[in-house]
């Protein structure tokens, strides 16, 4: 009697228990997934408000002549709203970034992959996580309390602010992006094409150049593209250490402005919501976000379009 | 065999320069990096160790230099860090448990993925400016705490996407395939089987990604974290300021004394990241044996 009433038991609690299972099983899925929309939904809120606004700012400044014009005078009359001078800046910084870190982080790969001793690597590779960990403000003191003060006594007639200072700063930031990237591109070129090259006589640095550096250059030169694209997007090194100065120059000793310190500067001040100071924000914002995402798709294209498989 | 001829030794022997050259050269570039951080470190501390002092977490930010303090923009940048934490733990390591666990391999999956890789790579400007309109204008939060929180949580989110991916794909596929076969459901095996066992590589990405989002300051900038506040934030709708912040403030001064506190923010902050850094680390060696 006792035995069979247990036996009875158990299917119904069992029963009872998958229920409740099943239930979990069928809601959790769904706000797991709403978990992973909202990344959709943070792209459609960014395109959203960049377009908003920037519709409104377009119908009072004709968008060619804001794309075209190459004066930048938002506050002061006579108000000129053309965006060269503020991208002129960006890709000055940017371009200066590029060619202080291009050569020593792809060397930096190279002498990691190819030549440095296990022992090196261990103290070189965590010291550029830490560079790539130190906040942008940072790099904008360095830039501004030790970087600029050392060129001033190259260049003694160069300004407190000027790009040619900021832009290596920048250039230091993303220095860790090309090496890492790089040197992850670098390794995982299979091993028995570096032992053929060398038993064909090959010198480490042929190895290096001929055969690793060819065979990872799909995903070496997407690091490239990923590091321009955070040098476009980088803010407040050039905001401490290049200045607000919108000009088209390509003299690296003056002070220039980047779309992204514009947009710094436009911000501190309280902007009504409206006024076309405001619309400025977010036209210049759209055109930034643009040029990234182009690049970031870029980049993606580069490491899949051009990957050597092996 | 033929000797090697004079011409051969000689091209040999150039090659061989040229590989010893180029050693150099590389070795030098790489140190560069290693330079830059001790000049960085170096400058630093030298501006900034006379200023530290207790001093600066007792006294709020002023005009005068040699009263000024750290205390509301610390206190600001915990409460950031307390409040963000738990939101974008949830919500990332969900949006990861859904991609790696339930969603399969459809086109829109890879389309959600690619959309995650792409928002990583936007600029933290530009969720300001989302923060500045979507939830300091258009939901009427102000210039508050809470806008603060959730524009940076959108922020790191696909950083923490990504990295707790990983750490799901990293747990081995026996694991699941046990649990399944003692007759857990989906949900139980990814709860009480996945989920633990990729926990420390979670819980490393997670700070990580909250150590980047504490130095971030153009953002806060963006939806006007403030600099002279004389107050500690008491609820989510307070207005607040950060470290970040303040230092950008004292360095934007042109006096010499407000440079120094700069540096000796920097300090501080820095320290703070290390810690963090550190426990990462940690999470990540102690426990990565165990799957």
């Amino acid at each position: 009697m006792n035995k069979t009433s247990s036996v009875a038991g158990a299917p119904k609690q069992m029963t009872f228990r998958r229920s409740k299972t099943r239930l979990s099983d069928k809601i959790i899925p769904i706000l797991l997934g709403m978990c992973a929309l909202l990344s959709v939904v943070t792209t459609i809120g960014i395109v959203y408000t960049l377009l908003q606004e920037s519709i409104i700012f377009f119908k009072e400044v004709p968008v060619w002549s804001f794309l075209t014009g190459t004066t930048w005078s938002p506050i002061l009359p006579p108000k000129e709203f053309g965006v060269l001078p503020l991208l002129g800046g960006t890709l000055l910084i940017t371009g200066i970034a590029i060619l202080f870190a291009v050569p020593i982080g792809l060397a930096c790969a190279i002498y990691l992959n190819e030549y440095a001793p296990a022992r090196v690597r261990g103290v070189v590779k965590p010291v550029l996580e830490v560079l790539a960990g130190v906040p942008t403000i940072v790099y904008g003191y360095f830039a501004l309390e030790a970087v600029t003060p050392f060129l001033q006594k190259i260049f003694p007639d160069m300004g407190i602010f000027n790009a040619l200072s900021a832009g290596i700063v920048v250039g230091v930031m993303v220095l860790p992006m090309i090496s890492s990237l790089s040197e992850d591109a670098m390794r995982a070129v299979p091993k028995t094409l570096r032992h053929g090259a060398y038993a064909l006589g090959a010198t480490r640095f042929e190895v290096a150049l001929k055969i690793v550096l060819p065979a990872a250059l799909s995903g070496v030169v997407s690091s490239f593209v990923l590091a321009f694209s955070r040098a476009i997007g980088e803010t407040m090194i050039v905001t401490v250490a290049a200045g607000a100065t919108p000009q088209l120059t390509l003299n690296p000793l003056e002070s220039i402005q980047t779309m992204t310190s514009y947009i710094v500067q436009v911000s501190m001040g309280d902007v009504p919501r409206g006024t076309i100071e405001y619309g400025t924000i977010f036209a210049v914002g759209l055109t930034l976000f643009v040029i990234t995402f182009l690049l970031n798709i870029l980049a993606q294209w580069v490491a899949r379009r051009f990957r050597e498989e092996y | 065999m033929e000797r090697l001829n004079l011409g051969d030794s000689k091209r040999i022997n150039r090659r061989r320069i040229s590989d010893q050259t180029l050693h150099m050269i590389f070795l030098a570039c790489t140190s560069i990096g290693i330079l830059v951080l001790m000049a960085l470190i170096g400058t630093i501390v030298m501006d900034g160790i006379h200023r530290l002092s207790p001093d600066l977490f007792t006294n709020y930010p002023s005009r005068i230099a040699d009263r000024a303090g750290l205390k509301s923009p610390i206190v600001g940048t915990i409460y950031l860090l307390l409040l963000m934490a738990p939101l974008s733990f949830i919500l990332g390591v969900g949006a990861a448990i859904f991609l790696e666990e339930y969603a399969g391999r459809s086109r829109w999956v890879r389309l959600i993925q690619l959309n995650i890789s792409t928002l990583a790579g936007v600029p933290s400007i530009i969720y300001g400016i989302l923060g500045l309109a979507i939830f300091v204008r258009g939901m009427n939060l102000g210039r508050s705490l809470l806008s603060g929180v959730l524009t940076m949580t959108l922020l790191v989110l696909p950083i923490i996407i990504v990295a707790a991916q990983e750490a799901l794909r990293a747990v081995p596929k026996n694991r699941r395939d046990a649990s399944y076969a003692l007759g857990a459901t989906k949900w139980q095996t990814v709860s009480k089987s996945v989920l633990p066992s990729a926990m420390p590589g979670i819980m490393t990405g997670v700070i990580l990604a909250l150590s980047r989002a504490i130095g971030e300051t153009a953002p806060l900038i963006m939806i006007g974290a403030l600099t002279y506040v004389a107050f500690l934030p008491e609820n989510l709708l307070d207005s607040f300021t950060v470290m970040p912040i303040q230092i950008f403030n004292w360095i934007s001064r042109p006096s010499e004394a407000f440079h120094e506190l700069a540096a000796s923010g920097i300090i501080l902050l820095l320290i703070m990241l290390f810690i963090m850094n550190i426990a990462a680390v940690w999470i990540r060696n102690k426990y990565s044996k165990n799957i």
